[in-house]
Order: C-alpha cells, then sequence, then structure tokens
C-alpha cells in the first residue's frame, strides 16, 4: 500500500483500529525509514498501539505516545511530543486515533495543522459486525459524529468486517456489499479491505485490495 | 440461528439486558464496565428507555430502588471501588426483597486499586455486599456470550425469588471480544408483581415497599421467611460446569476468566498423564456444594485457582468438609495466572500425592 505523510484511522469503538495502525506501522516501516504510530486514544486504556511498543522498538518505529498509557492511571492524557506529528514533516505518521466521537476529540487539537498540510488519508474503519454498526446508515452517522468532534474530512475507507478468530472468508466476501454501500452513501472510495494472516491466501485472488493483518491479541 | 456479532463483554451485557426488557439503567461511568453505560446511553433514547448517568454511584443504585419499586426490570453497573459505594443501597434492595441486576466488572483492589482485573470481590458479593442478613445471587460468566445469557438469567432469578441478582465479572471479561448471538437469546416472560407500587386505582389496597421494621418480632419473623425463601434458591438454582473430574484424582475450582485458564492447563496435565478435572462454579452463591462434596469421594486433592489472595478456597473447603487437603494457585493486583502456573501447581500437588 502506498502512504502518504500522515495516516489518520478512525472509527467506531472495537473497530480494529490498533491492529491495523500496528499492521500498517510495520508495512510502512518496511518502505521508509522516520515511521512513528501515534496512540492518541484518550478513552480507552486497553488494548492500545502502546502494547505492541516492543515490536515497534525492533523495527525501529517511534512510539509518540501519552507516559500513562496501559498502566494504572486511567487518565486520558496526550503525548508530550503531540507537536511532533505536524512539526516534524520528516516523520511518517500512523495515527491511532480513539473510538467514536469521543475518541475523536483530541484529533481536533491536530486540525488546523493537518488541514493546512494536506498530506494525510483520514479513514473511517468498519466492521459491519459490531452491534451498533450493522448496515451502511448507522455505520454513516457514526462517520458523521467523528468528522464533527474533530473536524476533518474522512478521505477513505477500510473495510475491517469480521468475528474475530471465527470470521471465514465467506463472511469477509459477504461484507463487501456493505462497504460498498458505505462508500456509495458516503461518497469516498473502499481504500482497503483487511483480512487476518489465516485467510489472506483465500481472499488474496477475491479481493483487491487486501491488507494482510496480523493479530494483536490471541483468543484464551 | 440468527447471525453472530463481535462484541465485548460489557457491549453483551448491555445488549442482553434490553433484550431481556431492562429499559431502566442507571450508573456511573468507572473503567472496566463503562462500555455498558456507554452502550446503554447510546440505544436507550433510540428505544424509549431511561438511560441516567448519575451524580453518584450512591445515587444510581438508590434510582434503581425505585423502578425496582415500581416492578419494572431495572439495573445498574460498576466495578469494584463503585460497588462498595452500592453497600448500603444492596441491603436495602435485600430488606425490601426487590428485584434487581448489578453488575460488578472488577478490579484490582483493596482501594481504588487499579484497573486491570480481578476476581478480589468474591467475599463481598458471595456474603450479600451490605449488612444486615441476606443473600445475592452471584453470577459468574466466562465467555462473553455467557455474559449475555446469565444477564438474561439473572433477570429471571431476581423477579422469580424477589432477590438482587449480581453479574460478578472481570476486567477480562468486560473488555474482551468474542462473536456472540444477542438475538437467539431465550427471555421467558416476566412474572405477576402484585407487590409493586403501581397505583391502586382505588381498587386495592396501598402497597408498601420499605426497608425499616419497627417491631423486632416482625423484623425476626422477616428474616427467617426470606432464609426460607433463600434455601429454595440453594436447593434449585445452582449452576456450574464439570470438565473431566470423572476420573480425576485433582480437582481445579476455578470460575470466570481463571476456569478458561485452568482447562488449558487441565489439557497439558492429561498430555503428561495426569488425572486433572475442573468445577468452574457459575452460580457463586448459591455454591454449587455437591459436585465438590461428589468430586471428594475420589479426589485426592483440589486446587482453587483464583484471580485474589485466596476467597473461594474457603467454599470448597466447606463444601467437601475438609476431606482432603486444598491448595491455592492465585495472582492478585490485576494480574492473571497463567496455564503454565496452574500447570507447575498441578504437578507440585501430583508430586505429594503420588
Amino acid at each position: 500500500m502506498t502512504y502518504k505523510r500522515l495516516t489518520i484511522l478512525c472509527g467506531h469503538y472495537g473497530s480494529g483500529k490498533t491492529n491495523i495502525a500496528v499492521n500498517m506501522a510495520l508495512d510502512l516501516a518496511a518502505q521508509r525509514d522516520n515511521v512513528a504510530v501515534a496512540d492518541l486514544d484518550i478513552v480507552n486504556p486497553y488494548f492500545r498501539s502502546k502494547d505492541s511498543e516492543a515490536e515497534f522498538k525492533e523495527h525501529g518505529i517511534r512510539l509518540i505516545c501519552s507516559d500513562f498509557a496501559s498502566s494504572n492511571v486511567d487518565l486520558p492524557s496526550m503525548p508530550a511530543d503531540l507537536y511532533s506529528i505536524t512539526d516534524d514533516k520528516s516523520l511518517s505518521v500512523i495515527l491511532d486515533i480513539g473510538g467514536d466521537d469521543r475518541g475523536a476529540y483530541a484529533l481536533g487539537r491536530l486540525r488546523d495543522a493537518i488541514r493546512n498540510e494536506d498530506d494525510y488519508e483520514m479513514l473511517m474503519v468498519v466492521n459491519k459486525f459490531r452491534p451498533l454498526t450493522p448496515d451502511a446508515p448507522s455505520t454513516i452517522e457514526v462517520m458523521r459524529e467523528i468528522e464533527w468532534a474533530c473536524g476533518i474530512p474522512f478521505t477513505g475507507i477500510i473495510n475491517n468486517s469480521n468475528l474475530a478468530f471465527e470470521t471465514s472468508a465467506d463472511d469477509v466476501l459477504k461484507s463487501a456489499a456493505y462497504a460498498g454501500e458505505v462508500s456509495r452513501l458516503s461518497g469516498l472510495p473502499l481504500v482497503l479491505t483487511t483480512v487476518e494472516d489465516r485467510l489472506y491466501d483465500e481472499l488474496k485472488d477475491k479481493i483487491s485490495p487486501l491488507f494482510r493483518l496480523k493479530l494483536q491479541a490471541k483468543p484464551v | 440461528m440468527a447471525d453472530k456479532i463481535l462484541m465485548k463483554g460489557n457491549e453483551a451485557i448491555a445488549a442482553a439486558a434490553i433484550k431481556a426488557g431492562c429499559m431502566h439503567y442507571f450508573g456511573y461511568p468507572i473503567t472496566p464496565q463503562t462500555e455498558i453505560a456507554a452502550y446503554m446511553a447510546k440505544v436507550m433514547p433510540k428505544i424509549g428507555g431511561t438511560f441516567l448517568q448519575a451524580e453518584s454511584e450512591i445515587a444510581a443504585i438508590n434510582m434503581v430502588y425505585g423502578v425496582a419499586s415500581a416492578g419494572k426490570r431495572v439495573m445498574t453497573s460498576s466495578s469494584s471501588p463503585g460497588v462498595s459505594l452500592k453497600g448500603e443501597g444492596l441491603s436495602y434492595l435485600a430488606g425490601s426483597d426487590l428485584p434487581a441486576l448489578i453488575v460488578n466488572v472488577q478490579r484490582g483492589g483493596p482501594g481504588l486499586g487499579g484497573i486491570q482485573p480481578s476476581q478480589s470481590d468474591y467475599f463481598q458479593s458471595t456474603r450479600g455486599g451490605g449488612h444486615g442478613d441476606y443473600h445475592m445471587i452471584v453470577l459468574a460468566p466466562a465467555s462473553v456470550q455467557e455474559m449475555a445469557e446469565l444477564t438474561v438469567k439473572g433477570f429471571e432469578l431476581a423477579d422469580t425469588y424477589r432477590m438482587t441478582a449480581m453479574i460478578l465479572a472481570d476486567g477480562t471479561m468486560g473488555q474482551m471480544m468474542e462473536p456472540v448471538s444477542i438475538d437467539d437469546l431465550e427471555v421467558k416472560p416476566a412474572p405477576e408483581k402484585p407487590w409493586a407500587t403501581t397505583g391502586t386505582k382505588m381498587a386495592r389496597e396501598h402497597n408498601i415497599v420499605n426497608s425499616l421494621s419497627l417491631v423486632p418480632e416482625e423484623l425476626e419473623e422477616l428474616n427467617f421467611k426470606r432464609y426460607d425463601r433463600y434455601k429454595v434458591v440453594e436447593e434449585n438454582e445452582t449452576m456450574y460446569e464439570e470438565y473431566m473430574v470423572d476420573d480425576a484424582d485433582i480437582v481445579i475450582a476455578a470460575f470466570g476468566i481463571a476456569a478458561r485458564v485452568s482447562k488449558n492447563a487441565v489439557d497439558e496435565a492429561r498430555k503428561l498423564g495426569i488425572k486433572v478435572g475442573l468445577i468452574r462454579p457459575i452460580t457463586l452463591w448459591p455454591f454449587p456444594k455437591a459436585p465438590f462434596k461428589k468430586a471428594a469421594e475420589h479426589a485426592k486433592a483440589f486446587l482453587s485457582v483464583e484471580l485474589n489472595m485466596g476467597q473461594m478456597i474457603e467454599d470448597v473447603q466447606l463444601a467437601i468438609e475438609s476431606k482432603c487437603p486444598v491448595t491455592l494457585c492465585n495472582r492478585a493486583g490485576g494480574m492473571i495466572p497463567d496455564p503454565e502456573q496452574v500447570l507447575n501447581a498441578i504437578k507440585e500437588i501430583n508430586g505429594g500425592i503420588a
């Protein structure tokens, strides 16, 4: 996949933003130097990009993240080096934003700098198997709420429809109609479909472009 | 079968509550259960229900008291420190024989503790949670699907026995995502509530919901009657799951996330030829004494796996009447044992009894 300088991932709670952010960062680091992940989730203290810190370090990826993330300090706080994202133009950044409009408020702080620079993609991660976004209209509603909260319009859609470890290739294929409808109603392109590792080979000739995800969480 | 959806445990509780006919939710945000309130806040206004973020945990539990008095299904949810604050209200609900569902998605303690998962409110919940002689029905889910199923079950049991039911989950159960089916949940119609304060319409005597009793003899009688009802619950409503217990020399007792970890350890131990089984209590009160007593006829040792400093272990000892030793395998403060730790504990016990 080709990347702008800033790739912003937003979406409904639990739509898969963090998993995609981690995988995109690794993909991007294979193409360029000076890659960073910005974990700007101020809503959820669990399952964050920060959890992949060791893997980032191994690949020379910088983590821009609050010191309190993934600790017992349940405090919605922003990283001290937040403005590196917009000020340091040598960096290529994947931005992992908290869920829903609540999470997107944090991004609003960077709105003007991001829009003025105009070298970004703002991607809506969607999963039709999540309870509050089962169809295109409900998904569009969440999209509008997020745009309203952060002041940055979306530029594309990522279809991450999945049922975790129970996802079948058929589930992904069938979700294409849903993602297509979201794309049609929003007037935005479907940029990617994402699938976990084990389904990639089965689907690679059927869906394009398809992005392979190595999952961060494992079933107990 | 209806299509599955991907949900967090907390969301599954909220969705199942609505499916069970609960149209009134009062709560106060606290990690790791906030998704319950967030879900209710989004959905309740769309279906004509009540979502109210109360000014405090104490206010929330007393709002629950109000709706329960009017005979409607109602719930609140919190996490450990918040449930302590609700303690007075829990006792008043019991003293007034009101049905309601309380959710505790436990975090590490004591005090403000931390936000990581724990099972250290076992004593608090199985012994009532507040002052006075009373019990709550305590349900311990071990999967997201069970979070949903036991929520429905909790409302039904609460209504049937005019008791509070509690979902005692932990931060892992609340936060983990699994495929779940909400549409397929079976919900029995709620029973009649002739005691509810719904207005006399000048056609009957006033119903009074109250936990104050001015005559000690009457209060004593009320306590005895309540405990007769608890006895029926103990006889009819225990739930548990058994896994490879029939020929087991070592029997693990574990609930919730600890049971999932333990199941993996049982499989590993069996591969090594050690005869291990697992009893997973699903109702923590009433505690399923019978399967433990039965297992004690052939087992040589028990192992209680808990995310606390050893609480359920006392109920295991009581259930088996201390017939054989019970060892504790635990983590605390928000940490979770891994299957290897449990396997090592099994190996150690096995060395001692071989």
